[in-house]
């Protein structure tokens, strides 16, 4: 039964922990706008999302034994559902930051509105819950 | 957690930029000191920031906060200014004043309090997704 519950609220708490995750690289843009040969990275929330919906989380990471010090260290290790990937520039500068502030206030701006609506939108669907569990 | 990590990551940019902005005021209060403690006249100084990647982050994937790499000195050469008055003033009648920009300081002055300003935002905003997380449910 509880399973169940959790399973209901799995799709919002991923969008919500993806979010987070975006606003955490973004605010890091936003801190580096200064530092020099610093480039501004970001993430396809899409692609973020369906990978982690497909389940590439629940892959256990493996490593090989090694039986010899000469033995190649084998392993394999889930992707991260969030590939960073870097932003094109449209206005280099000259100490090689790639740091846009208008775009990456935009996108904060955009990235904090969206977290805000999945809030609302999993606190209704509590609300709908509770709502069906009164007597 | 990644919204705690916002306020460090903020915070950090928030201290390197203040720390900018004292540097930059100390060269414009400087700039006409003929002479500093150790005999020479005033220096420039600027400061160099460096990324602060966060603890337990996959090579390649660093994000994180602003560290000061360090301050260094302006190598440019000295403004030679005559005034053969001076006590200070060489046999030709100049006087070795420091190197200091001043427009280029006050352009650094206010890109740094922009800066400033924009993660003071990005902190209030964090804060509010926080509190706002805070009362799902409710």
């Amino acid at each position: 039964m509880i399973d169940r519950i959790s399973d209901a609220f799995r799709f919002d708490q991923q969008a919500l922990g993806l979010r987070e995750q975006r606003q955490e690289v973004l605010s890091s843009n936003i801190a580096n706008a200064d530092t020099p040969n610093y480039k501004s990275r970001d993430f396809d929330f899409k692609a973020a999302m369906q990978g982690a919906l497909e389940g590439r989380l629940h892959l256990p990471d493996t490593h090989l034994t090694l039986t010899s010090t000469r033995h190649i260290p084998g392993k394999a290790m889930t992707p991260n559902p969030v590939e960073l990937q870097y932003r094109q520039p449209f206005q280099p500068s000259l100490d090689g930051n790639t740091v846009d502030m208008d775009a990456e206030r935009i996108e904060f701006a955009d990235n904090t509105m969206r977290y805000q609506t999945g809030l609302t939108v999993l606190s209704s669907r509590l609300k709908g819950l509770l709502t069906a569990m009164q007597p | 957690m990644p919204l705690t990590s916002i306020f460090q990551i903020a915070g950090s940019a928030m201290t390197a930029q203040s720390q900018r902005m004292n540097v930059s005021a100390s060269n414009m209060a400087n700039a006409d000191s003929a002479v500093g403690p150790d005999g020479q006249p005033y220096q420039a100084r600027q400061v160099v920031f460096r990324v602060a990647p966060g603890a337990s982050q996959p090579y390649g994937e660093q994000v994180g906060g602003v560290a000061v790499a360090g301050i260094v000195r302006d190598p440019a050469p000295p403004r030679m200014v005559y005034d053969p008055g001076n006590p200070l003033a060489n046999q030709d009648g100049y006087v070795t004043m420091p190197n200091v920009d001043v427009v280029a300081e006050t352009v650094n002055m206010i890109s740094a309090s922009r800066s400033y300003q924009a993660n003071v935002e990005v902190l209030n905003t964090a804060k509010n997704l926080m509190l706002k997380t805070l009362t799902l449910g409710q």
